[in-house]
């Protein structure tokens, strides 16, 4: 038998900003166990939302992620408004659409330069976050605010888009797809990054899905799964074809990850094209019953689940936060056993991994 | 407003899982709640978006059985629930032994409703305080 070692990969280290260890056994070179230790972020979020009011914890649920924070404000939102049976206003499901798809294309190209970084391409990484500064331009323009919107709110949304600035966003989506495919060429045509990505970290179709596994991780392995089609928001409205790959591996992520660009600038069109005029919110009265709702939508990485449960009074009984980071950890394991040393950090990379969302 | 709940005993969560899973649902998430004397214990799975919910009351000096030989996913959020909750989980595949996601020296069981919320105590000024002759 070769000798056994184990590897603490991380807390700190240079693919990922966020502190999570991996414990890795190996043999050689090879791993042949992975286990994750996690803990260094716990904010206890959870608790402080049973102590805040109703309202309050919509700030607070859109600061448990500092990437797609809105898509986190969106869901509480939607389980609340479940919850008091509010009828939100159709223009505002539609801005809710728009800024949600904005911020799934500022999340994929921030994790596709990420991934660029990890496997040596500096060059490719800074010019995919050059492409995204252009995305936080347009939630600046139309929120005031770059990262943490703060435009959600419980029966609609605090701001609309004027026709203006609909002119505006469309011209810099014009803008930004006409850069995507030199960019996109590269990553997954280019022969050094194909040898980086084809057949590493393979998660096969019927793993994906005993494992959990949520969102493009998931698709890559051919699991028919995009919380969007349940309609929610607008998303009825808005005819769109779900990316799927079958191979499993991390190149086969990126290719996901790539069309769903795609996907999202051709969503964020259509809601700015077909949203109708009216109101943008509905004034809401009362506190949430005794009841229970699991609100989900379908996040950048995934399926996120807020479980949300009133007890009539202003604070909330519990708010339990299920991220998709969370539900892709099994996955990244199964990936990671069998696998080289000099590969984890692509692997891990390609579950595109949000601690702070997962530890909240 | 949960919809597909079924309510069933500690004993029958492994014969309902496995039949989940064997009827192709794919295992979500766990949620528990304190509700005093028993822990409210929810198992959700989902089969094309379609959610089922299983409801376990789980009294405070019981074990709950790991379905981690079940659904390899459900480990994680047995060791979380152990160490937010208290809640004690016999036969997990792999035990953090209470520190998944809590550090060494945080507030045991945080979730649970008898220990106090945790961050800034404010604390009420008194009129010394106020005019400023008292520093605190």
């Amino acid at each position: 038998m070769n000798r056994r070692s184990t590897i603490p990969f991380g807390p700190q280290h240079p693919v990922l900003p966020e502190p999570i260890q991996l414990h890795l056994v190996m043999e050689d070179e090879k791993i042949i166990q992975a286990l994750p230790a996690i803990g260094y972020i716990h904010r206890g979020l959870e608790k402080i939302a049973e102590k805040k009011d109703y309202v309050q914890d919509i700030y607070l649920a859109e600061r448990i992620c500092g990437i797609c924070s809105f898509m986190h404000s969106q869901n509480y939102c939607q389980g609340i408004e479940e919850l008091m049976k509010i009828q939100v206003p159709d223009r505002a499901k539609y801005l809710r659409v728009v800024w949600a798809e904005i911020h799934r294309i500022h999340s994929h190209l921030l994790i596709l330069g990420l991934l660029a970084d990890a496997f040596g391409f500096e060059n490719l990484f800074m010019r995919l976050w050059k492409v995204r500064e252009q995305v936080l331009n347009i939630m600046e323009k139309t929120t005031g605010n770059r990262i943490i919107l703060g435009v959600c709110a419980i029966g609609g949304v605090k701001r609309d888009i004027t026709p203006d600035l609909v002119e505006d966003i469309l011209r810099e989506l014009d803008s930004l797809e006409k850069q995507l495919p030199e960019l996109c060429d590269t990553l997954l045509k280019d022969y050094s990054v194909k040898q980086r990505l084809v057949g590493v970290g393979v998660l096969p179709k019927d793993k994906a899905y005993e494992l959990g596994a949520v969102g493009p991780v998931a698709r890559a392995s051919g699991v028919h799964m995009d919380l969007r089609e349940r309609g929610y928001a607008a998303y009825g409205d808005l005819d769109f074809k779900i990316t799927m790959e079958e191979a499993g591996d991390c190149y086969a992520r990126t290719v996901v990850r790539v069309k769903e660009l795609y996907t999202s600038l051709d969503l964020v069109r259509k809601a700015l094209k077909r949203m109708p005029q009216g109101p943008i919110s509905v004034p809401v009265k009362g506190s949430p019953p005794a009841d229970e709702v699991l609100a989900r939508i379908e996040q950048p990485r995934g399926e996120l689940n807020f479980y949300i449960r009133g007890n009539g009074t202003r604070n909330l009984e519990r708010f339990r936060v299920r991220t998709p980071t969370f539900a892709n950890l099994p996955a990244l394991l199964h990936q990671l056993t069998g696998c080289e040393l000099a590969d984890v950090p692509v692997i891990a990379i390609c579950i595109d991994p949000c601690i702070s969302c997962t530890e909240r | 407003m949960l919809e597909n709940v079924s309510v069933i005993s500690i004993d029958h969560i492994h014969e309902q899982v496995w039949l989940l899973k064997q009827d192709g649902y794919r295992f979500v998430t766990m949620t528990c709640c304190d509700e005093g004397e028993a822990h409210d214990v929810l198992y959700h799975f989902d089969k094309n978006y379609g959610l089922k919910h299983l409801r376990v009351k789980v009294p405070k000096n019981t074990a709950l059985p790991s379905i981690s030989g079940i659904y390899f996913a459900a480990l994680l959020v047995e060791n979380e629930m152990k160490d937010l909750l208290g809640v004690a989980v016999n036969g997990m595949l792999i035990d953090f032994q209470g520190h998944f996601i809590l550090a060494e020296g945080a507030p045991k069981t945080p979730l649970n409703k008898s220990v106090p919320g945790i961050g800034i105590q404010i604390q009420e000024k008194t009129p010394a305080a106020a005019e400023g002759t008292v520093k605190s």
